[in-house]
């Protein structure tokens, strides 16, 4: 583990301000990413988990400065993503790649497949027409997808066929990290699968490193080697995925891991099921201390959960957690209380 | 448990007129479900699930789709009988349907407790303050917080689970024998998602109520019915107890199903292995030859599958399967 880590954030905060709803009325924020840290090793998948809202794609849109974060650091390979000037930045761009949850709408639908997997190249400069051409064979083949259809148009794909088109545009620049937005939750389940195969043969093979995006915690049991679990822009629980699914510390990571439906579960998994009440909150100007309190079975005053924001700290080897009600021994206040 | 079916669907196909020609979208479908009995209908998008329910309502657009055979029998009547104005007292009140999205079937520009009451109002010739106690009455129910504040927004103004809960109170208000669920979770986070279906089990707890419910997560089925039916490009491919479609099922496509999908696990002991795949993709329905239609995908196919469409065969208490090679392995 000396070898230094493919991608580093810290401190990342993304926050919208809302324009005021009358002249006079409090400007109001948006606490999209607030206070994001952590490191991707290389060759890893690294999972991003969390309900609607949460933050997981501005934290990746931030990354790759398709928006605009509003303090922090992001280093790529070294390189301070966030400060360089536009001619570096392009070209390291090419070397962090993006795949989107929707593959119809983020295909050119006047583009050829072909050309569409060719446009990164283009872009950005390398290589002759022949090459380009080379390569986009190479490419659908790597994909799964057969020579012959590098003269179709997206509408004459399956959901299934265009995700691999995106992926294999993805990986025209030989890039070293793909962010991956819900690559597969528009996907049925039977595609689903073959494209998580197509991403972990991929990563074996050109030894990529994922920055892997869902709200499917099968999902991201099956493919990540580290996950954080964010909630309202704040990461609540940081771990690798034997400890985080074997014991999540958290209560929001244990209850979102309880309301999972499973084919695995039985009556007396389903009794002791938490539930957790009302909807996440919004993150627009959330209120001072944990922001889980007012859904956490567990939260207490005397504990500070209304009035101080706990930090996220280590509790056992990398597992970190952000609770009040963790014990410094890694003891998790669902392992002792009954709700 | 050997009570009579209170909808019983038999034999039902369904055709939509294209620019080529007709299609077959439903072949030949049977299914049944009891008072207070919870059934899945489970399959990949363009199975038929939908159509199946929209079927039963009567809301197929026809033309371009037709209901060209079978019978959808309510209590005994066959309601494919029934004039148009004759089913309007059936929807609502005898059979109610909630959809994915709630903005479907909620109004935008009205508020949402006369949404509630006006059904109420056309269905049980309740006053008007009548139903609007029970609308509040009803949304408490659903454990909608601050019901009677709530009578006064408008659907935009609710969060997805809100809305959610809102179709369910509406459904519910005439206390319907049959409520069909058509992905009624997809668009939610699944804390609140785990709140919906236990809305769901206390209300038919309470009512009796005959559920419908129509998804693509196996855990979805496992957790909350007791029978499944397993759907493939517009065929019933398999029928049977949760326990037994999960843990054996019979059919090559109900297998695959349940192996591709990445099962969350509580123990972490051994290391992930690959997900099986179910290859290719679903076939253009019109394009069907009257043999099995998963045949092109199934890596159990043999001589027969070739030659003639399977018939569904029993193959355990209340199990049913329609494949060569399930019926070879008894
Ligand atoms: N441009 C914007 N202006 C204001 N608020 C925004 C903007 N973009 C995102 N938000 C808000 O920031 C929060 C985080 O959004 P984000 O899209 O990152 O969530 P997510 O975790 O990706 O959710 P999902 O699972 O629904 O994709 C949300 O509350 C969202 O409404
Ligand atoms: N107007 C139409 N003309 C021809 N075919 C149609 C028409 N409307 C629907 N279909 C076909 O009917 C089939 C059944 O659709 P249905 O909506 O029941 O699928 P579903 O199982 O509910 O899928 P999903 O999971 O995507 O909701 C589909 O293959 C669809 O293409
Ligand atoms: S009938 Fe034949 S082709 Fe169809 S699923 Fe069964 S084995 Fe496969
Ligand atoms: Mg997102
Ligand atoms: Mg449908």
């Amino acid at each position: 583990m000396s070898e230094s880590p493919l991608l580093e954030v810290e401190n990342l905060c993304t926050y919208f301000r809302l324009s005021k709803s009358h002249p006079f009325g409090r400007s109001r924020t948006v606490f999209a990413v607030d206070d994001v840290s952590f490191r991707v090793s290389r060759g890893t998948t690294f999972g991003i988990v969390g309900e609607s809202g949460c933050g997981k794609s501005t934290t990746a849109m931030s990354i790759l400065r398709l928006i605009k974060p509003t303090s922090g650091s992001v280093r790529f390979d070294g390189n301070d993503v966030l400060k360089l000037d536009p001619k570096p930045l392009r070209r390291l761009r090419s070397r962090m790649q993006l795949i989107f949850q929707d593959p119809y709408s983020s295909l050119n639908p006047r583009a050829t497949a072909g050309n569409i997997v060719a446009a990164p190249l283009k872009t950005h400069n390398i290589g002759s027409r022949q090459q380009h051409h080379e390569r986009v064979s190479e490419l659908f083949s790597r994909v799964g997808l057969r020579p012959e259809q590098q003269t179709a148009f997206p509408h004459q794909f399956s959901g299934g066929q265009r995700q691999r088109i995106s992926i294999a545009r993805a990986l025209a620049t030989d890039p070293e990290l793909i962010v991956c937005d819900e690559p597969v939750s528009a996907l049925d389940v039977a595609i689903q699968a073959q494209v998580l195969n197509l991403l972990i043969r991929l990563q074996r093979e050109l030894n990529l490193t994922y920055l892997f995006i869902s709200h499917d915690m099968g999902v991201i049991q099956h493919m990540c080697d580290e996950v954080v679990v964010l909630y309202l822009g704040k990461i609540v629980e940081q771990a690798d995925r034997n400890s985080l699914f074997s014991h999540p510390l958290h209560p929001y990571t244990w209850s979102l891991l309880s309301a999972v439906p499973s084919i695995y579960s039985d009556a007396d998994s389903l009794k002791q099921r938490v539930k957790l009440k009302g909807d996440p909150p919004s993150p627009i100007d959330p209120p001072p201390g944990c922001r889980f309190a007012q859904r956490c079975p567990f939260a207490d005053t005397s504990k500070h959960c209304y009035s101080k924001m706990p930090l996220l700290r280590i509790i056992k080897g990398q597992h970190k957690v952000a609770c009040h009600r963790v014990s410094e021994e890694g003891v998790a206040p669902q392992d002792i209380h009954t709700i | 448990m050997n009570k009579e079916p209170i909808l019983k669907i038999e034999d039902l196909c369904v055709d939509f007129k294209t620019r080529t020609g007709s299609v077959r979208v439903l072949h030949h479908i049977n299914l049944s479900v009891k008072a207070g009995e919870s059934i899945g209908i489970v399959g990949e998008s363009g199975c038929g699930k939908s159509m199946t329910a929209l079927a039963t309502m009567q809301l197929i657009p026809t033309p371009p789709g037709l209901i060209s055979e079978g019978s959808v029998l309510l209590k005994g009547d066959d309601l494919l009988k029934l004039n148009e104005i004759q089913m309007r007292d059936v929807r609502g009140n005898e059979i109610s349907m909630i959809f994915q999205e709630p903005m479907t079937s909620l109004n935008p520009v009205f508020k949402i407790g006369m949404q509630i009451s006006e059904n109420i109002i056309r269905h049980q010739g309740k006053t008007k303050k009548e139903a609007q106690e029970l609308s509040v009455a009803m949304m408490r129910a659903v454990k909608i917080p601050g019901a009677a504040r709530l009578i006064k927004r408008y659907p935009h103004e609710l969060s997805g689970g809100m809305r959610q809960r809102v179709m369910i109170a509406m459904a519910l208000s005439c206390q319907p024998s049959v409520l069909i669920a058509d992905e009624p979770t997809t668009a939610l986070d699944v804390t609140v998602q785990a709140q919906i279906f236990d809305l769901l089990r206390d209300v038919q707890q309470d009512m009796g109520t005959a559920i419908i419910l129509i998804t693509h997560d196996m855990g979805v089925i496992a957790e909350n019915t007791q029978r499944v039916v397993v759907m493939y490009a517009g065929h019933k491919f398999e029928e049977g107890p949760v326990d037994e479609i999960i843990h054996h099922p019979k059919h090559p496509y109900t297998r695959g199903l349940i192996r591709c999908t990445p099962h969350l696990k509580k123990n972490m002991e051994h290391e992930r292995e690959e997900l099986s795949e179910i290859p290719g993709i679903v076939p253009d329905l019109s394009r069907l030859d009257g043999l099995c239609p998963f045949r092109p995908r199934c890596s159990e196919k043999r001589r027969q599958c070739d030659e003639q469409m399977p018939q569904e065969i029993q193959t355990g208490d209340g199990h049913f399967v329609c494949c060569w090679a399930a019926g070879e392995d008894q």
